[in-house]
């Protein structure tokens, strides 16, 4: 499982691990603070993305392959959650940072239980996590869907 | 040693006015205290839904207590025991005797629900921050991000009492007939759906209301700031449009055990009703347990045979 994770979500897990639990609740509200915004074509427009109904939060997550740039196969992951929320801000933020510029299969490939492994179960609670568990799984259906498509 | 009343002439209409402190009154404290961190003998407690708001900015010498990592027991569906209640008390600086005043996001629900557990202990002036977080920040009031300097303090331990207001499924069965309250949104009620709008996470096997329950959902005690509303508009609200009347016991669930705990508050401490229970197992429990009696639809329904 270890060996197989690609680079980024590697690193971002074993920054979490190396940490803290305390620590590792700021890591992640910087995270949270780092979620890109959306694109300008997406702003204003996102009751057309995919509402992760896993989480308590409203927050709202699209992906693209191989458009706005980037190479055939790549995927690009974009969200976007209120400042209110910022646990469910940083979830997606992680999964931006991790999934962005891999490929179609490298995110398929990823576990699923990927946001379990990160040590945030007892900093967070396992229920809030689930959320995450929640988005990974949206970010691999619409990539599956794009990449069928495609 | 505690902290005075807040004189407050709206809180003087409620019957236990000391429950609540107006943002002033806070503001007060901790301008008297200055730099020496907040007032002796008074300790602000964040209790929201996320976990991380808390670290966002919180108010000045304020420590944070999360229901979910803190206050439920990580194995058994219970609260902590009194060993780890002393614990997480002692070492955010609360003395048994210190004035507590909790707040928090989304209309002090989660800080209800910290305030319910702290009374299944005992802890005797533990008060809410009418307005809780939002009123605090729409009022432009100082919030940080330094890390509040805590004192650990011995907390004794202090064995939870389940008797005076919590409310078991069997406690609800034998209850069935004299006010129940659902606080929950009416598509849940009815039993188009077994969550909370925004809570999939949560479910139950099946969908509806206790039997008899009333639908009064919890953000209906809440004006428009996020504070409480009038004991006028309560009464009118409780009293008389849930039909509970001067009647000696209510019991309030709703999904979990924590929007109930919002009203719990405002039926025991707001409008004196002296034997109020609250319970925690909820729709999640009933939903899901066998041969319970459940209702569907818009209107309470009947007690059943038994």
């Amino acid at each position: 499982m270890t060996d197989a994770l690609p680079q980024p979500l590697a690193e971002i897990r074993d920054d979490f691990l190396e940490l803290s639990q305390q620590d590792r609740l700021l890591l992640l509200l910087e995270f949270s603070n780092e979620l890109p915004a959306l694109p300008e074509r997406l702003q204003g427009h996102e009751d057309e993305l995919e509402r992760v109904e896993e989480c308590q939060s409203p927050v709202f997550i699209t992906v693209t392959v191989g458009t706005d740039g980037d190479a055939p196969g790549v995927v690009r992951m974009h969200a976007t959650a209120p400042r209110e929320a910022p646990t469910t801000r940083g979830f997606a933020s992680i999964l931006a940072q991790g999934l962005s510029g891999l490929t179609v299969e490298q995110v398929l490939a990823v576990p699923a239980d990927y946001p379990l492994t990160l040590g945030l179960s007892e900093a967070v609670s396992p229920l809030r996590i689930r959320g995450m568990v929640g988005m990974l799984g949206r970010v691999q259906r619409q990539v599956k869907a794009l990449a069928a498509v495609a | 040693m505690t902290a005075p009343v807040d004189p407050s002439e709206k809180f003087s209409a409620y019957a236990h006015p000391e429950r609540l402190v107006s943002t002033e009154w806070l503001q007060h404290r901790l301008d008297e205290a200055g730099d020496e961190g907040t007032a002796p003998g008074l300790v602000v407690v964040e209790s929201d839904e996320d976990v991380l708001l808390y670290e966002t900015g919180h108010i000045p010498g304020a420590v944070k207590i999360d229901w979910h990592t803190d206050l439920n027991d990580p194995v058994q569906r219970d609260y902590i025991d009194g060993e780890a209640f002393a614990a997480l008390l002692g070492g955010k600086g609360i003395a048994r005797d210190s004035t507590v005043v909790i707040y928090g996001d989304k209309n002090n629900w989660w800080a209800a629900y910290a305030l319910w557990v702290f009374t299944l202990f005992g802890h005797e002036d533990v008060r809410l921050l009418d307005g809780g977080r939002t009123k605090w920040i729409a009022e432009d009031r100082p919030l940080t991000t330094d890390r509040t300097a805590v004192t650990p303090v011995e907390y004794p331990v202090v064995e939870r009492s389940d008797v005076a207001v919590r409310a078991f499924k069997e406690d609800v069965l034998a209850h069935l007939g004299k006010p129940l309250i659902d606080v929950r949104s009416a598509p849940e009620y009815s039993g188009e759906r077994t969550t909370a709008p925004d809570y999939p996470e949560e479910g139950a096997l099946r969908a509806g209301h206790v039997p008899t329950a009333v639908n009064i959902p919890w953000a209906t005690a809440a004006a428009p700031d996020g504070t409480f509303k009038t004991r006028e508009e309560l009464d009118a609200i409780y009293r008389e449009g849930a039909g509970i009347g001067d009647a000696d016991e209510v019991i309030a669930y709703c999904r979990i055990g924590e929007r109930s705990s919002h009203t719990w508050f405002v039926l025991q401490h707001l409008l004196g009703y002296e034997n109020v229970r609250n319970y925690d197992g909820s729709w999640t429990e009933w939903g899901s347990a066998v041969r319970v009696p459940i209702a569907v639809g818009t209107e309470p329904g009947t007690i059943p045979n038994r």
